[in-house]
């Protein structure tokens, strides 16, 4: 369905929505043309609630309007946190507004683009078309609540980034009738060029490398290395890369090793413990040191029940150090013939946990 | 943590605890209720301290082998753990050290951030999911994908909607290849700004991707391909990240995905569904993909006329510039890494292309001088990482690595300053110039550019 539709569509909304409300989850495969029984047609509503994207030729723009004046109100309340009073911040994001003179908007190419007199390229240095800024705006912003704003607020944002540019004046009013013209004036309207080898899986590269096998060059020169300043500035790399193996990375919380570690890679960084701190619960740590072959919760195995241990022992002082030695030395068949075997492998405070909670439940 | 004493051991029996008087003395005299009593004294003092659970271990010399050998270690002498202790298997503790990460400074929000897949790490040719690298550009979300839905329209006979019920009962294919960020080894434009090739070439993953092809996909709709010749990709995130695909390069591959290596996708990578772009830069492989439109012209959207454009020495700025050219790096060793020693060693690495397959990869130990075409790690698919490997002995002095990728199409990898001459150092994207690696002779492996 075309756009113009669309917009019919849009002032037709609330007479379809009764209608729509119904045939929305017919699943029916009208226009199914292959598959059948497998996806179904789109209402109009539904088409106008997704699809709101504007084109460089304008086509799904809704109609609307909004002053320079409504767009710094709203700004102030909405966007200047992340972009500045007047889009300049830097602080989030890189700047809106800059950069770009009245003569710009003249030629349509943005001269600070070639001269680099400007550090950083803003927003309006590059786009090409007021679209652009409008579908964004409307689609994206502000970052922390997307589709939050009308057409309206939209235009009216717009307008103000725009006069931030000395694109269109303070007392501006963009609407759908003007934005056309207002687009004729962007400062950078002429700067794209599509003119590559890049779009196409065909298209002819701009550049190709040598085939030279030998004797490529006289003299090999290193252009550009790290500074020793920014040797850690991405962290100690020994603790981005394996601890074992060929390749392990260089300790760079130290100066470069004067000679070879050796095969034994000896003096190289280690860090002391890949173990991510065990932050197991009780349970699972029941469970992977294998208590819970011989003790279920509730019933009798091999072993009493977590349940009836921890009634035997209720209020009993001295109950968790006495039971933290029975399983570290292993248990005497205190509940049957078959002994509880010692269990050495538990650190002391794994002991500690699993009792604790055999006891208590926490 | 704490070394484990030793379960369900075998205790080795004690030698030499009965005295050399006490042999001659049962010898000579046989045994009676004393002798037994010397015996068992003597045997118990000997085992000492088994009864506390621990095993006297052999008592090999040093200089007798290895002790990893000689000495028992705890997962051969005591209980492993149960089958489906981690019902969602994860690496070895061992491994831990590689991850993704984010490259400090680079992003001031990590909403709008990257995290960098340590290709410092991998083998082979396929990106273990957990490690696929991360760009979003408003978060990501766990999309419920029961009320997920995938709209087309536009230039089609019918808009139609379709549920992820509906579009997983469709025929899918089954294909491996590389994603890769149009902005990847953007950061070395004008000089080297990062150590290791986890922050050089990280955006960059290789999966076997299932989905429907777009193509089926677009004719079920009706699609009018003769007039229609892009395709409006549009994501459910919340910077409804749209991008302009070019139907006449891109439908024949393309494909709905909702698979990533024989999973469903992660979360951070589209889940449930993302459109895969063989060959194009990663921002079109629109996550979260809830709508395709056709239609007659490119979109011009914000991430196609304000980011992903590349700035010309002239000012001009080339706009949809989307496919990854032949590229290749060697990721062992590589920078930031340490050689422990002189001698033989397997370089290994990654190329790619976009526009097709590699045919061929070259190194060189000595910056560029002096070339040895690489094996190249069968199988050689379109569009996909191709592994390749070559013998080198290194003998200590130092060394400056690279590696030249070759395309099917001919098609050469660059060097830098062939780039730079050409594209100036502020274009940021596309980016595929030859990877420089110093190798020093303390063995570290530092990040340079040549020439």
């Amino acid at each position: 369905m075309s756009k113009l539709d669309k917009l019919f569509a849009r002032l037709a909304l609330l007479a379809l929505a009764v209608f729509s409300s119904q045939l929305a989850y017919a699943q029916s495969s009208q226009g199914a043309t292959q598959y059948s029984g497998i996806g179904r047609n789109a209402t109009p509503a539904e088409v106008i609630a997704w699809d709101i994207d504007v084109r460089s030729d304008f086509k799904g723009l809704p109609k609307g309007s909004g002053s320079v004046e409504q767009g710094q109100a709203i700004w102030e309340s909405k966007c200047a946190s992340c972009h500045g009073v007047f889009g300049e911040s830097n602080e989030i994001f890189t700047p809106i507004a800059g950069g770009t003179t009245v003569d710009d908007i003249k030629t349509g190419r943005v001269a600070s683009l070639s001269d680099r007199k400007q550090p950083q390229r803003t927003t309006l240095m590059k786009v090409p078309t007021v679209s652009t800024l409008w579908d964004y705006i409307y689609r994206a912003m502000p970052w922390n609540a997307p589709r939050s704003l009308t057409p309206d607020e939209t235009y009216a944002l717009v307008a103000f980034i725009l006069s931030l540019g000395e694109i269109v004046p303070d007392d501006f009013v963009l609407s759908n009738a003007n934005i056309a013209e207002v687009q004729k004036k962007m400062p950078n309207r002429n700067g794209m060029t599509r003119n590559h080898g890049f779009w196409s899986v065909n298209g002819k590269p701009d550049v190709n490398g040598s085939s030279c096998m030998s004797n490529c060059i006289k003299f090999v020169q290193i252009g550009s290395t790290l500074p020793d300043f920014a040797r850690n500035a991405h962290g100690n790399i020994a603790e981005q890369n394996r601890l074992y193996g060929p390749y392990r990375g260089a300790d760079t919380t130290k100066p470069s090793m004067d000679k070879l570690p050796g095969s034994a890679g000896e003096g190289l960084a280690h860090a002391a413990d890949t173990h991510a701190a065990s932050t197991k619960g009780p349970a699972a740590l029941f469970k992977n040191e294998n208590c819970s072959a011989c003790h279920a919760p509730n019933a009798k195995l091999v072993g009493p029940s977590i349940a009836d241990i921890a009634a035997k022992y209720k209020d009993q002082n001295g109950a968790q150090e006495k039971l933290m030695a029975k399983v570290k030395n292993g248990g005497s068949g205190v509940w049957g013939a078959i002994p509880m075997p010692p269990q050495p492998q538990l650190s002391n405070e794994d002991r500690a946990i699993l009792v604790r909670w055999v006891l208590t439940g926490q | 943590m704490e070394k484990s004493a030793h379960r369900a051991r075998l205790v080795k029996a004690p030698e030499h605890f009965v005295s050399q008087d006490l042999i001659a003395d049962i010898n000579a005299n046989g045994i009676d209720e004393t002798r037994r009593g010397f015996l068992r004294k003597g045997f118990l003092s000997a085992v000492g301290g088994a009864a506390a659970g621990l095993t006297a271990p052999m008592a090999f010399a040093v200089g007798e082998g290895d002790p990893a050998i000689l000495e028992k270690q705890e997962w051969q002498t005591t209980l492993g753990k149960n089958v489906a202790t981690m019902p969602y298997g994860v690496p070895s503790i061992y491994e831990a050290n590689l991850i993704r990460r984010e490259s400090p400074g680079l992003t001031r929000v990590a909403a709008s951030s990257v995290a960098f897949t340590p290709l410092q790490g991998l083998f082979g040719t396929i990106t273990p999911n957990g490690l696929h690298f991360e760009r979003h550009h408003q978060g990501w979300y766990n999309l419920n994908p029961e009320t997920h839905r995938l709209m087309v329209n536009g230039m089609v006979k019918n808009a139609r909607v379709f549920t992820m019920n509906d579009l997983m009962r469709l025929p899918s294919v089954s294909r491996t290849h590389f994603i890769e960020c149009g902005a990847n080894t953007g950061l070395e434009w004008g000089n080297v700004a990062v150590p290791t090739v986890q922050y050089t070439h990280g955006m960059l993953s290789c999966c076997e991707f299932t989905g429907v092809p777009l193509k089926v996909l677009l004719e079920e709709c009706g699609a009018d391909l003769k007039k229609g010749k892009f395709l409006l990709a549009e994501g459910g995130d919340g910077s409804g990240m749209t991008r302009t695909i070019n139907l006449e390069s891109c439908l024949e591959d393309t494909i709905v995905a909702w698979s990533m290596n024989g999973e469903m996708l992660r979360p951070e990578n589209g889940f449930p569904l993302r459109l895969v772009v063989p060959g194009v830069q990663g921002v079109s492989w629109v996550k979260w993909l809830r709508r395709l439109e056709v239609g007659d012209m490119p979109w011009n959207t914000k991430d196609e006329a304000v980011h992903y454009i590349e700035l010309m020495p002239n000012g001009m700025h080339r706009q949809y510039a989307s496919i990854q050219e032949c590229k290749s790096v060697i990721t062992t060793p590589s920078g930031g890494q340490q050689l422990l020693d002189k001698g033989f060693y397997n370089i290994s690495g990654m190329a790619w292309s976009g526009r097709g397959k590699i045919k061929r990869v070259d190194v060189s130990f000595d910056g560029g001088n002096n070339w040895r075409t690489a094996r190249l790690e069968t199988p050689v698919l379109t569009k996909s990482i191709t592994r390749f490997n070559i013998d080198w002995v290194w003998d200590g002095s130092p060394a400056i690595l690279q590696s030249r990728a070759v395309d099917d199409t001919g098609y050469i990898q660059p060097s830098i300053k062939v780039l730079r001459d050409l594209r100036g150092n502020r274009s940021i994207y596309h980016n595929n110039a030859i990877q420089s690696w110093k190798l020093d002779s303390n063995g570290e492996v530092s990040n340079v550019q040549v020439g």
